[in-house]
């Protein structure tokens, strides 16, 4: 370096320690404190109140396990449990390997048009639940296009849940499958290509080792989303109880909160289980491939990427069509007879006394747990993350965020019942208003935004905050000014990811909602209770479409960062 | 180590810091005068960058004091204490400046802009790097983001300039101009400045005091001649620099024996006779030229093989009354052509007494 003549002059700026009006390890403790209470109150306390409501009887006495007992002494209540085994293993059986081989098609082959696919799949990511059994019924209901090829057998029951179920859990497997496929070391397919190795051969003793833990992992996911989910099994589910709709008819039908409670417990044994299995296969996961590993580049071959391009294409048409058929079904006059086009489905106030208020109820609670949610999710995730003081606190919070993923929305639902209803709770003035809506959904889907901050936090340089310190720059400042704008895109994934959830889901808060305080996916549920299917199917569109235009939004918003506002990232 | 007498600006006492079971410092007493150029050498896992976090006060130790300018800072915060330092990854923030970058630290001192900005222009000077203020890291060589970071660390005027390997991510060329540029700004400054750094070479060519650490022990202190010519233990011999260990016996005051040739040692040696010892010497001490009769130490000895290495050829000798000694020699360009060295032929070589020493024990 060219060193300037003059002497430097030291001075000038010549900077002298003063005391920190507020040290930043107080404020750093304080702020990782008031995380775990937050945590503590919109996790822990309600998942406890449900564990202590399984042990009383209705009149709050403590009586052990007497309602476990009774549980399983009861057959109708058992028969559920069966239900809900029978129904998800099979799911399970059915779309696990499917969304294999589309995995496949979409990281190991040369088709056309792979984005498409891709956005094919994840159709149902933007519906609530429900959607694809109303869809199912338009199809192979009662007045059903297609009913004939049911031949004779009834589409409630069973095989509605699991074909609905299908639809549903589908895209969940894809995206996991097509992590795990993506991940793999195309040194290894070279060198069996080398040694003349069948390509049968490869396929067993390369692709699908190197596959399986993403196989388990999706398995466990299917699983835990079937056994859980309420939305379709109410639509489509007939006389045929399971798990889900025996929580919801215990609470809400017969009061029977201790009995609920059980129900919640035995509903959180999977999701449980699932969520260990997984944490135990993603650990042997990152050990499989090496940092040295070379992505695999697919080369084309006719007739396998033939045979891949027409399932692919089957499958896609098999989810996309329902939903569009339900779309369709939503506008159509009177469905199958008169399939003129009309909008009079969409008056919802003919079927639903509040008319379209759920979806503006919905929007706002998307809008505000996007908001709200993002903003704790992140800072929290900075704290526990960035932060090197108050080691055990942070490891409680680190906790108490993981802990939601094992959650269903149900139980968490349940939770929020016995806790938020407690008479002597001082927050029961939350029950019904939106606020414990908004609050029970950040709680419902804080673990993958939280993991989704983690993730982006760690590839910051971690050095940032020993930096700031030498410069004498509380870490608030460096989180502003550096921190916060480095991880936009991953704070805008997780904000768009809470709203599109938020919009759809239903088996948290069914149990929580208010008079004023409906949302759009509980007024579906309503509408079709009341046999009226097409405002049912109409609700669910415009949901979907309100997901995905955010989700479009999102797309070209992320462009715009990367490309104008954030012209740093690029040389 | 001994406590220097001249009043020592950073002065660390007992210093000790375990992860889990692994203990990363072991008692370190270590006495940094104002002004001075530190060098933390040693290998990987040494504990180097353990004690520099320290002593920046970014990992807290377990045990011991710091004192920093007469101040107790042991359980001081970072902020507390009055550092600049530079990382391996330089931790730029990528998305302000390379202005905003400098100014990070002067931003917050709640000066005016116009002088922040004059400061940042000055810096920039400093360190060879005029109107680049307006780009961002990423569009920066690495060279130039080391500039960056160098600017940031010394904007506020620290009292001390920590250096955590902050050349080694850089190419060999950029690597050898950037460490004199940085000696010679760390003159200018007067700034007391500890670099951490696994280059021995660099600890040599920057350092007026290199601190050689192992196992989170410090193994020696002193000027890079001193521990060059004078490694106090068979680790700092081995470390710095090329070092040829045999196994020899004491046979007198000053003598010793190495497979049957004896030799005389400057170095007063403190064993008895008959002790097992090790000695050791470096390859381009081997002396070919002006050997006369009463040159000490003198003895015949085959070339075994030559490799070529650029500026010098490394030999492997082989005395001719010990064919089972082997020793390395490192010859000169120059005095390869001179002398028309080939593999094969013999030689009259001699070991200079004072460049011999003698360290404990005949097996490793």
């Amino acid at each position: 370096m060219t060193i300037a003549a003059q002497p430097y002059p030291r001075s000038a700026l010549a900077v002298k320690l003063k005391p920190m009006r507020l040290s930043e390890r107080q404020v750093g403790t304080a702020l990782i404190a008031a995380l775990c209470v937050v945590l503590i109150v919109i996790i822990a306390l309600p998942l406890w109140a449900l564990l202590s409501k399984s042990v009383e009887n209705v009149d709050g006495q403590f009586v052990g396990l007497a309602n476990f007992v009774t549980y399983a002494t009861t057959p109708t209540l058992l028969a559920s449990l069966t239900n809900s085994l029978f129904v998800a293993g099979l799911t399970t059986a059915i779309v696990v390997p499917l969304a294999f081989f589309y995995a496949y098609a979409l990281c190991r082959s040369t088709i056309p048009a792979k984005g498409l696919f891709y956005a094919a799949a994840m159709v149902p990511v933007f519906a609530p639940s429900l959607l694809s059994g109303l869809a199912l019924i338009y199809l192979f209901g009662n007045q059903g296009l297609l009913k004939s090829w049911m031949m004779g057998a009834s589409l409630y029951g069973p095989i509605g849940i699991i074909a609905a179920e299908s639809l549903y859990s589908f895209p969940h497997a894809v995206l996991i499958l097509v992590t795990a496929l993506a991940l793999s070391d195309g040194r290894l397919r070279e060198a069996a290509e080398a040694m003349g190795t069948s390509r049968w051969r490869i396929f067993r003793t390369i692709t699908l080792p190197a596959a399986r833990y993403g196989v388990i992992s999706a398995a466990f996911v299917v699983f835990t989303l079937v056994v859980t989910d309420f939305g379709i099994p109410k639509v489509i589910g007939g006389q045929f109880s399971v798990l889900a709709t025996d929580a919801y008819r215990q609470v809400v039908g017969q009061q029977n909160f201790p009995m609920g409670a059980v129900v919640g417990i035995i509903l959180l044994v999977p999701a449980v289980l699932a969520f260990f299995a997984d944490r135990a296969v993603q650990k042997r996961q990152s050990a499989m491939l090496s940092a040295r590993a070379v992505p695999y580049e697919p080369k084309p071959e006719r007739r396998r990427d033939l045979a891949l391009l027409i399932f692919a294409a089957l499958v896609a048409l098999a989810i996309v069509g329902p939903y569009a058929v339900a779309v369709w079904g939503s506008f159509v006059r009177y469905w199958p007879y008169n399939l003129s086009l009309t909008l009079a489905n969409y008056d919802f106030s003919t079927v639903e006394p509040s008319g379209w208020e759920p979806y503006w109820n919905s929007l706002m609670l998307a809008s505000l747990t996007a908001v709200i949610g993002t903003a704790l999710i992140f800072c929290g995730a900075y704290l526990i993350e960035k932060l090197k003081i108050a080691p055990r606190l942070r490891g409680f919070a680190q906790f108490l965020a993981m802990l939601p993923m094992a959650v269903p929305g149900l139980v968490l639902g349940l939770g929020y019942v016995f806790f938020f209803n407690a008479g002597w709770n001082p927050l029961g003035f939350l029950y019904g208003t939106l606020a414990i809506l908004v609050i029970n959904t950040i709680a419902h889907f804080y673990t993958v935004g939280h993991i989704t901050a983690v993730t982006s936090l760690k590839q910051i340089d971690p050095e940032f905050e020993a930096v700031s310190a030498s410069l004498k720059v509380p870490f608030w400042a460096t989180f502003r000014r550096v921190t916060a704008p480095i991880c936009m895109p991953a704070v805008l994934n997780i904000a768009v990811y809470v709203f599109v959830n938020a919009m759809t889901t239903v088996s948290a808060v069914i149990f929580l909602y208010g008079a004023d305080t409906k949302l759009a996916s509980i007024a579906i549920v309503h509408m079709d209770e009341a046999g009226a299917v097409a405002p049912a199917a109409g609700m669910a569109a415009v949901i979907m479409a309100t997901a995905i235009a955010v989700k479009l939004a999102h797309i070209a918003l992320d462009r715009l960062v990367f490309g104008r506002l954030q012209r740093w990232r690029q040389r | 180590m001994t406590i220097q007498t001249s009043p020592s600006f950073i002065s660390i006492r007992g210093l000790t810091k375990s992860f889990g079971s692994f203990q990363a410092l072991k008692g370190i007493d270590l006495d940094i005068s104002r002004g001075e150029f530190v060098c933390f050498l040693g290998p990987s896992g040494c504990g180097k960058t353990t004690l520099l976090r320290a002593i920046a006060g970014l990992d807290l130790q377990n045990g011991g004091t710091i004192e920093m300018g007469g101040r107790d800072v042991s359980h001081a915060a970072p902020f507390e204490r009055d550092f600049g330092i530079v990382f391996q990854s330089y931790a730029l923030f990528p998305n302000l400046t390379v202005a905003d970058n400098i100014g990070y630290g002067l931003v917050n001192l709640r000066r005016p802009a116009r002088e922040i900005a004059e400061r940042v222009e000055e810096l920039l000077a400093l360190v060879g790097l005029p109107d680049q203020g307006r780009k961002y890291p990423i569009q920066l060589s690495g060279g130039q983001q080391q500039r960056v970071a160098l600017a940031r660390a010394i904007a506020t005027s620290p009292e001390l300039l920590l250096l955590d390997e902050p050349l080694s991510a850089l190419d060999a060329k950029v690597r050898l101009r950037l460490r004199d540029e940085m000696r010679s700004l760390q003159q200018r400054l007067g700034v007391t400045t500890i670099m951490v750094t696994h280059d021995q070479e660099e600890a040599l060519a920057l350092a007026d005091r290199i601190v050689v650490m192992s196992d989170g022990r410090v193994e020696q202190v002193g000027s890079p001649e001193e521990i060059y010519r004078r490694p106090a233990t068979p680790f700092v011999a081995d470390f710095v620099g090329h070092m040829t260990f045999l196994d020899a016996v004491v046979t007198g005051p000053g003598r010793v024996k190495v497979g049957e040739l004896d030799l005389i040692v400057a170095n007063a040696t403190p064993f008895a006779v008959g002790t097992p010892v090790r000695l050791a010497m470096r390859p381009e001490e081997v002396r070919t030229r002006s050997i006369t009769a009463d040159t000490p130490n003198r003895f015949d000895a085959t070339i075994g093989d030559l490799s070529f290495l650029g500026s010098f050829c490394r030999a492997h000798l082989e005395p001719t009354n010990s064919r089972s000694t082997r020793i390395a020699a490192d010859f000169s360009a120059n005095a390869m052509r001179d002398l028309g060295l080939a593999p094969g032929q013999t030689r009259s070589v001699a070991f200079p007494p004072e460049a011999l020493h003698v360290f404990a024990g005949a097996a490793r």
